[in-house]
């Protein structure tokens, strides 16, 4: 803990179309096997539906569908990762999740602004470790309801 | 300090509702030092939990209130009704303190005032008031004299405000004619003459008393006027019948202007009064009071917690009963089947933990009827039943509000004033009930008063100005359906809007919350007679009884409470109307809702010639849900979405089926409409 306040942050990498992410493991609750879940009608095509986690119902979202992703299907890999924030579980389905690395404060750079046309505001930044490239996600920014809102009229 | 604090809280509370309680009780039985010494004990606890916590105000107050009982307890000073208002008053001034603490604050307030009032009463029997008292005891056995302390605080200021500006008060005493046979005709007669040439502050006995000639042959009036004695005295001599006129001028101690002081005599009128009343209700007040069993207090969350490792074990005995029944092993069966059986009676056990009786609610009304009822100056008679039903942990902490509100209502709208009752020839105390009884798998909770009723001419011309409905809607309305209109959004009946209720919001706002809670309000009303509300509930919110429905590979349960059957018909047997689907169901027309296009089910549609169908109700509403296959009757465990999916349209929640997967709950409300 004392690592994470001062330089280091502990963080989960996960894989998501071909590229690597990290989020704080504070945030994450644990990482779940693909099991069965069901889906919730009248909601947006991304969020997947429910799943029965330990008793608790809880949420889940794909993450290619909401980055807008192509949809590859589940794999042996694919995990759920379940994020508790502000009082919030959800579980996000990745395409692999398989290291915890300590990020160094300073090596952790604002997004590049050419990264892609349309700039996105769920990304915190970029961390470069050694010759790896990890994008830091905001996952407030993801799930915020608002931009949800927004997703879900543009698809009528 | 945190820990304690909380404790602090949850037992200011307990002993705040117990002061409430033993006040009531004390209230209908003045002389029962039993009860003294419980509010005693209650108060002094609470002193002592204050103190400790560092809350002085609090402290301070519990210690003035502890005073004047201690000093009622030692017979020094009688109970009678002035003392109660002010133990009242500061028991509430408690409540105002402890809610603030609660709220992050620091418990403190001004409470110079309760405290004055009670180091008045306190002192009372110290003071030379005492000697004059006994004077007055003396007076009093001869002539009807008037102490001054059986005046009340109103009175008290209308005689200093009259010796102010120069009229004087009098005292008389008449005597009427043994041989008088209409005395209350004498009476009156009087009293005419009285209010002509001043004002009549109070009267012994009281007018009611006097109008029912419930008194022997004299009585005692206090009278402000500026004619002089003697006038006022030829006066009521011309007056047939009566015997004897005696004036004095009425004289009372404005130094120190203690109206809480009580004197033997005046005290002795009030127990008389309140002791007839007391009869009747204590009957009722026994058989409540023992109730309270050995507790511990648990956190919600931890009982949550349980009932959720609860289920998971239901899911896992599920899988063991399948392997079971597949190895065919003999022990094995024995064993789960011993397990199943153990499990169901857990099961019992922890719902059952997390009912709690409805008197939780229930004990803080007839504190809040017996103010509303002096703020509004009614007399209201308060019946409490079934205060012992249980109901769900869930239930209980959504159901005050709208309860409160209704009962406002019945008291600022449904009973009338003592005057308007006795003209309509109804007694002058108005009755208000609250009842509660299990119903099958439901609760009900009525409320009902012998007041006004509800005007549904009244009612239908206001909904109409107010657009809840048109005119040619109101036509066809049924009686039920015009008293449910009182209970949509932005409406109210009452000619003035007062404090109590009356601002059009909160009829709706009743009836949102009980239907969130799976419940339904009817009302039924007599102009003139009275109404009654009746809630019904279900037992509990965490555990319904539904139907496994299944649509194409998916699973949804429907509540059976909103379901009247379900049936397989014939393609051949739907119509088609307004190029809608619909079915005539035993005389009716019900239109046909797919479930497969509501929730845009994946899948193969298959062309069946037979639909399965279940009908489900709304009110008086119907429709048909076309599904694939019944599963079956199943009672399962209420979860919600979480915060996360919120207006999803048409499911009120989910479930965890014994396999472990997920099935979602239909709202069938949403569904008619």
């Amino acid at each position: 803990m004392t690592e994470e306040t001062s330089e280091q942050m502990k963080s989960i990498v996960f894989e998501l179309n071909d590229e690597e992410y990290a989020l704080p493991v504070k945030s994450v609750g644990s990482i779940e096997r693909i099991m069965h879940i069901t889906r919730i009608p009248g909601t947006p095509t991304f969020v997947k539906g429910v799943l029965n986690l330990r008793g608790v119902v809880t949420p889940i979202i794909d993450l290619r569908a909401r980055f807008g992703f192509e949809d590859i299907g589940y794999t042996e890999s694919t995990r759920i990762i379940i994020i508790s924030l502000n009082k919030l579980e959800v579980g996000i389905i990745v395409d692999a999740a398989y290291d915890v690395i300590d990020i160094p404060q300073n090596a952790i750079e604002p997004p590049p602004e050419v990264i892609g046309t349309v700039q996105v505001d769920y990304i915190d930044g970029v961390a470069k470790i050694e010759e790896r490239l990890l994008i830091l996600l905001n996952m407030e920014k993801v799930l915020d309801k608002e931009a949800i809102k927004e997703l879900y009229q543009m698809e009528g | 300090m945190n820990e304690y604090l909380d404790v602090f809280i949850e037992e200011s509370k307990e002993h705040i509702q117990a002061l409430n309680d033993h006040l009531l009780k004390l209230e209908n039985d003045p002389t029962n030092l039993d009860m003294v010494n419980e509010i005693f004990r209650s108060a002094h606890t609470l002193k002592g939990m204050s103190a400790t916590m560092g809350f002085q105000d609090l402290a301070d107050l519990t210690h003035k209130m502890e005073n004047v009982l201690d000093a009622v307890r030692n017979g020094n000073i009688m109970m009678n009704s002035a003392i109660l208002d002010v133990v009242f008053d500061s028991v509430d001034q408690l409540e105002a303190m402890v809610l603030d603490i609660v709220d992050g604050g620091e418990g403190k307030k001004d409470v110079s005032k309760v405290v004055k009032q009670l180091e008045a009463i306190e002192q009372g029997e110290a003071l030379p008031e005492v000697a004059a008292t006994t004077e007055a005891e003396a007076v009093q056995s001869q002539s009807n004299q008037f102490s001054p302390n059986e005046l009340d605080q109103f009175e008290v200021a209308v005689l200093e405000q009259s010796q102010e500006k120069g009229y004087s008060n009098y005292q008389i005493n008449v005597r009427l004619q043994e041989s008088c046979l209409l005395k209350a005709a004498r009476v009156y007669m009087v009293f005419q003459i009285l209010e002509q040439v001043g004002e009549v502050i109070k009267s012994e006995p009281t007018v009611s008393e006097l109008e029912d000639e419930n008194f022997e042959y004299d009585f005692t009036v206090i009278l402000v006027t500026n004619e002089p004695a003697e006038d006022v005295k030829q006066k009521i001599l011309k007056v047939s019948e009566i015997a004897e006129v005696n004036v004095s001028l009425f004289e009372f101690d404005n130094n120190t202007h203690h109206q809480e002081e009580i004197s033997e005599t005046g005290n002795e009128v009030e127990l008389a009064s309140s002791d007839t009343r007391a009869d009747n209700k204590e009957e009722k007040v026994s058989s409540k009071s023992q109730v309270t069993s050995k507790t511990i207090r648990v956190n919600i969350e931890r009982l949550d917690a349980l009932m959720n490792l609860f289920e998971e074990l239901v899911i896992d005995r599920g899988r063991l009963e399948q392997i079971s029944a597949t190895m065919k092993d003999p022990e094995l069966q024995e064993t789960v089947e011993r397990m199943t059986r153990i499990s169901g009676d857990l099961q019992n056990i922890i719902l059952n933990m997390r009912m709690v009786p409805i008197d939780q609610v229930f004990n803080r009304f007839p504190r809040m009827v017996r103010q509303l009822a002096k703020d509004l100056n009614k007399q209201i008679n308060f019946e409490v039943t079934g205060a012992e039903t249980e109901l769900d942990r869930t239930v209980i902490d959504e159901i005050g509000d709208p309860l409160v509100h209704l009962i406002r209502n019945a008291i600022d709208h449904g009973i009338e004033t003592a005057t308007e009752r006795k003209e309509k020839g109804k007694p002058e105390e108005g009755t208000l009930k609250l009842n509660a009884y299990h119903s099958g798998n439901h609760v009900i909770i009525e409320i009902s008063d012998d007041g006004a009723g509800i005007n549904k001419d009244k009612v239908v011309n206001k909904a109409i100005t107010n657009g809840v409905i048109t005119r040619e809607q109101a036509d066809s309305l049924s009686d039920t359906q015009i008293h449910q209109l009182i209970l949509a959004s932005g409406f109210s009946t009452a000619d003035e809007i007062s404090d109590i209720s009356g601002r059009g919001v909160g009829l709706d706002v009743v009836k949102n919350t009980i239907e969130s809670l799976g419940g339904n309000i009817s009302i039924d009303s007599e102009l003139g007679k009275g109404s009654l509300f009746s809630i019904q509930l279900p037992l509990t919110l965490s555990i319904i009884s539904v139907l496994l429905v299944e649509v194409h590979k998916e699973k949804y349960a429907i509540p059976l409470s909103s379901i009247i059957e379900t049936a397989v018909i014939n393609k051949t047997d739907i119509m088609h109307a307004h190029n809608k689907k619909v079915i005539d169901f035993r005389g009716k027309v019900v239109p046909l809702i797919s479930l497969e296009q509501v929730f845009e089910v994946p899948g193969e549609n298959e062309d069946d010639q037979f639909y399965s169908i279940v009908i489900i109700r709304q009110g008086d509403k119907m429709a048909g849900l076309i599904v694939d296959t019944f599963i079956g009757q199943q009672e399962i465990v209420l979860k919600s979405l979480g915060n996360y999916l919120t207006d999803v349209f048409a499911i009120s929640g989910a479930t965890i089926l014994g396999d472990g997967q997920v099935a979602l709950i239909v709202d069938t409300n949403a569904l008619i409409k």
